[in-house]
Formats: structure tokens, C-alpha cells, sequence
């Protein structure tokens, strides 16, 4: 009897596959479905379940994260600070699920050649970025990173397109800001865009004192 | 971490926790049989012409193993959070964040340095070694690894300050940082461009460089009228005045934040450095709030040190 089911099973290729797929996905169904469920996971709340100030990306940041995914810079830096004495000391507060609500995708990241960036933001002034981004040996004379001189001409993607994508998959956009997107940034170059976007990153924390 | 947005979810997670250390139980005990005397049975397949399996149970070992395992999973669930929101045993929750907060406490040894005053300790080897490591890590990227500086960036070495170089008031720039306030003089409204080259050259012949002396004669009336404010009758600078929250630099000295050349000079008078649109900011960032009052004080004797 034990012996047929086996055989059964072993023989018809379809019900092994489904049974197979059945099997395997009980730990995503068990690990990963209720944490779209999980309020810490899907609203601006900190690690104590405190409200955070996150704000969806205006239309200048929009452009630069379109630029800082298009330079491949996440390839270099992570935006994800861990919870280990060593990061928090050097880059801030270590990063929470909410804060990320509104990154579609998330720019974690999974290596470390350049510094962690995910709270670069107000750490250091514009001009310091500009040079930095121009010729980074200008400011930091040991620095490897590549120089992205190109960078310094005008935004050429529509970012209203971008951010009615970006509202498609639920950042709450509203159709004001989406005309006015084009307004927002004309006359900002791609450096401009960038800057802004990384002087926003991480400011939902901006102490790093032990609580 | 009971933060679902219902508590459906709480079931859900439990459910199959305890679905799966069911099935885990029934499964050795279908698998349960012991070695029965004979011959051994066999599954009854054959592969490859004459390749037959025998149908033997679970050695011992592993059996006993395998419920160990379950046992001991029952135990962990018990101790640690993982049945749905269940809490754990109290005491015994050391998530990641919970250790954390402790490291990070214990790790508050300079705050001995605290009680110390700022000058007294910038003689400190142990704390000055400290306040080199906490300088290269938080400061070198703008002030470099030596706190030399670079274009735009001051030297912290050489003994010339904008806003004081007492220990207190690095302290202060350290905490709540320092923006330029020169503001933009070219730019159409208040001086033409002529204007603010005669500007230049009588600022680049306070200090004794090379300039035109037509120009700089022309230059002094300008200066007269729209620089003294912040720098001086004298071009000495707002610390010289007594007023070093202003951070006008001395323009006589032979220190130029951002170079000394005429076409430096003047784009400084033009566009002013005061992070205005298109000029080169003169910014110093806010610590207090990141860094905290005791990374913060053993870095302003560690800044004080480096020009002593």
C-alpha cells in the first residue's frame, strides 16, 4: 500500500512537481507573507514601535535616485547601517523596516566598497558632494571612487513619468505634484538631483544617543 | 513584536509552527519499525537491470536525534519569541536590539572625559589618541586625515581661526557647526563686475600679493563701504572685532580658505559663500545631535591640540 503512494508519486511527473512546490513554499509562507502583514514592516514606525518622519522622495530626489541607480552606485554602498556597535558609532542609528516604506526598490544594497550612505544626509554641506562627485580625490585625497564628472548637465528624464510609476506601486503622489514635477527640477543639473536626494537619506534619525 | 495588522496572523504563524512539528512526530512515527528478523524486506523497485533497495527502518541514532530535535525546538519556542506573538520567558528576550542598547552603554567610557577641562585634556595622550581616531573617522572626509584641510575646508593645524580658536568655541563649532555668511556682492545687484574687481585687487593687496594698483585704490572705497561691516576697517577680519560669530576671515594674512588668486577672490565676492545658488558653501555641519556631548568634547581638545 505504502509502496503504490510512493510509486504514485514518483511516477507522474506533474504530481510530483506540484507537491514538490507545495512543500518548498511553506517557509516563504510561513517567513515572508505575514511580514507584509506586520506594522513595523509596513509603516514609518522606529525599532520601539515609535512614529518616525519619513516623506515620500520629492520630484528632485526622484531624479536623483534615478541617477544613483543608473551610476550603479548601490554596486559600492550600502544603505543599510546593521545593529552592531561598530556601525551605529561610524554611520548613526542602525536602519529600521519603516523607513524604507517608500523605496521602491530599496537601495540596501549587499557590499561595502565605499562607506554605508543610508544616513549621509546632512552629515556634510552641498559643495562637499559637488566636488566630491566632480573629482572625489579633491576632497578626500585617499579615496578610490570613480569621478562622475558627466554628471553636471541637466535632468533629462521626465520625472513625472517616474513618479507616476512610483505611485503606481503606492507612494502617495498627488496629480499636483506629478504636473509639477517637470517645474521642480527644470534648470537642476543631474548633480543637483543627486545631492538632494542624498541629503535626504536617513533623517529619520538623526541622533545616534543609546536610549 | 506583536505588531500584525490583525490578529489572524498570530494564528497564521502558530498554525504552521505547529503544523510542522506535528508532521515532524508523525513522520517518525510512521518511520517507527525496528529491524525485523529474517531476511530483509525489500522496496520492490528495480533500476538498471539488478539495482534493488532494501527497505530498512532509520538507523537508532538518527531516530533518537531526529526527536531531539523536536524537543528541542518545543523548548526554544518556549524561550525564545517564535509562536506567533507569543511572548517569551520574561528575561530571557535578547533580540538584537536589546543587546545592542547594552553594548552600546557599555561602551560609554569617554565620558570620564567630560568632567575634564577642554585644555587639560588636550594633553591627555589616551584622549588625544582617542580624539585622533574619532577625527579621522568623523572629520577627515572635508578637514583631512592630518585636519589639514583642503580647498573650502580649514586647516585645523595652523593656529588661524574664523569663529575662535579657544577650546569652548571649537567646542561650539563642533556642535552646532558654522555656516558661511558672506553673501553674494556680484550677481547683479550691489556692485558691477569692474567693481568687484578693483574689490579684489585691494583685497589681494592687504595681504601683500600682487595687484593693481590703480584697481586697488579704486577697490579701497569699495571695500569702505560694503566689507567693514564683517571685516573690518582694517580687513582683519570679524575675530579681530570681537564679533567671531560672523566668521569673516582676516584678509590680510597669508590664509585663503578657498585660494588666493584673483579669479578665486573675485568668484568668492560674485557669488557669494554662503551656500547660496552656485556659490561654493562654507558649511560646517551640526555633530551634537550624531556624535553626542562626550565624542564631541574629546574631539574640540583633540582640534584644540592640533594647533598647539
Amino acid at each position: 500500500m505504502a509502496q503504490s503512494k510512493h510509486e504514485a508519486i514518483e511516477r507522474s511527473v506533474f504530481l510530483l512537481i506540484v507537491l514538490t512546490l507545495l512543500t518548498v513554499s511553506v517557509g516563504g509562507l510561513v517567513q515572508i507573507v505575514p511580514l507584509f502583514f506586520q506594522t513595523s514592516t509596513t509603516t514609518a514606525v522606529g525599532d520601539q514601535g515609535q512614529p518616525i518622519d519619513v516623506k515620500p522622495y520629492d520630484a528632485l530626489s526622484v531624479a536623483g535616485r534615478y541617477v544613483y541607480i543608473r551610476e550603479g552606485c548601490y554596486l559600492c554602498h550600502s544603505q543599510q547601517i546593521r545593529p552592531f556597535r561598530a556601525e551605529t558609532e561610524r554611520y548613526g542609528h542602525f536602519s529600521v523596516a519603516g523607513e524604507f516604506i517608500y523605496d521602491h526598490p530599496f537601495q540596501w544594497g549587499s557590499k561595502r566598497t565605499g562607506p554605508d550612505l543610508a544616513r549621509i544626509g546632512g552629515r556634510r554641506d552641498d559643495g562637499w558632494h559637488r566636488k566630491h562627485m566632480l573629482n572625489p580625490r579633491d576632497v578626500v585625497p585617499e579615496s578610490i571612487m570613480p569621478a562622475y564628472p558627466w554628471l553636471d548637465r541637466p535632468i533629462s528624464i521626465n520625472v513625472g513619468d517616474h513618479m507616476k510609476a512610483l505611485r503606481v506601486v503606492g507612494l502617495p503622489y498627488t496629480d499636483d505634484q506629478i504636473a509639477n514635477a517637470a517645474t521642480a527640477v527644470s534648470g537642476k543639473t543631474e548633480l543637483d538631483a543627486l545631492i538632494a536626494y542624498l541629503q535626504g537619506l536617513g533623517l529619520a534619525f538623526p541622533s545616534n544617543a543609546p536610549k | 513584536m506583536a505588531d500584525f495588522s490583525s490578529g489572524f496572523w498570530d494564528l497564521y504563524v502558530a498554525g504552521f509552527t505547529a503544523f510542522g512539528l506535528l508532521l515532524c512526530l508523525v513522520l517518525m512515527f510512521a518511520n517507527r519499525g525496528t529491524q525485523s528478523s529474517g531476511a530483509p524486506q525489500m522496496k520492490g523497485h528495480v533500476w538498471d537491470e539488478t539495482l534493488k533497495e532494501y527497505n530498512n527502518p532509520l538507523p537508532r541514532w538518527w531516530f533518537y536525534l531526529f526527536l531531539g530535535t523536536v524537543v528541542f525546538s518545543v523548548a526554544y519556542l518556549v524561550i525564545y519569541p517564535g509562536f506567533g506573538s507569543m511572548n517569551s520567558t520574561p528575561g530571557k528576550d535578547k533580540g538584537l536590539r536589546v543587546e545592542h542598547a547594552k553594548e552600546v552603554k557599555d561602551a560609554q567610557t569617554l565620558d570620564k572625559y567630560l568632567s575634564v577641562n577642554l585644555a587639560t585634556l588636550a594633553t591627555d595622550k589616551n584622549a588625544m589618541a582617542t580624539g585622533q581616531r574619532l577625527f579621522v573617522t568623523y572629520c577627515a572626509q572635508c578637514h583631512g586625515s592630518s585636519g589639514k584641510g583642503s580647498k573650502g575646508y580649514p586647516d585645523l593645524t595652523d593656529n588661524d581661526w574664523l569663529y575662535g580658536g579657544d577650546p569652548e568655541t571649537i567646542k561650539t563649532s563642533i556642535e552646532g557647526g558654522r555656516s558661511g555668511m558672506m553673501a553674494p556682492f556680484g550677481t547683479g545687484e550691489p556692485l558691477n563686475s569692474d567693481q568687484v574687481k578693483d574689490l579684489a585687487n585691494y583685497v589681494r593687496s592687504l595681504s601683500g600679493l600682487s595687484a593693481d594698483s590703480a584697481r586697488a585704490a579704486q577697490g579701497k572705497e569699495v571695500f569702505a563701504a560694503r566689507c567693514v561691516t564683517c571685516h573690518g576697517q582694517d580687513g582683519k577680519g570679524a575675530l579681530a572685532m570681537g564679533a567671531g560669530a560672523l566668521g569673516a576671515p582676516d584678509l590680510t594674512d597669508k590664509v585663503w580658505l578657498f585660494g588666493d588668486s584673483e579669479e578665486t577672490i573675485i568668484e568668492g565676492i560674485t557669488k557669494g559663500r554662503n551656500a547660496g545658488p552656485g556659490s561654493l558653501a562654507n558649511e560646517m555641519p551640526a555633530w551634537k545631535d550624531f556624535l553626542g556631548d562626550a565624542k564631541v568634547h574629546v574631539l574640540a581638545a583633540y582640534v584644540y591640540s592640533l594647533s598647539k
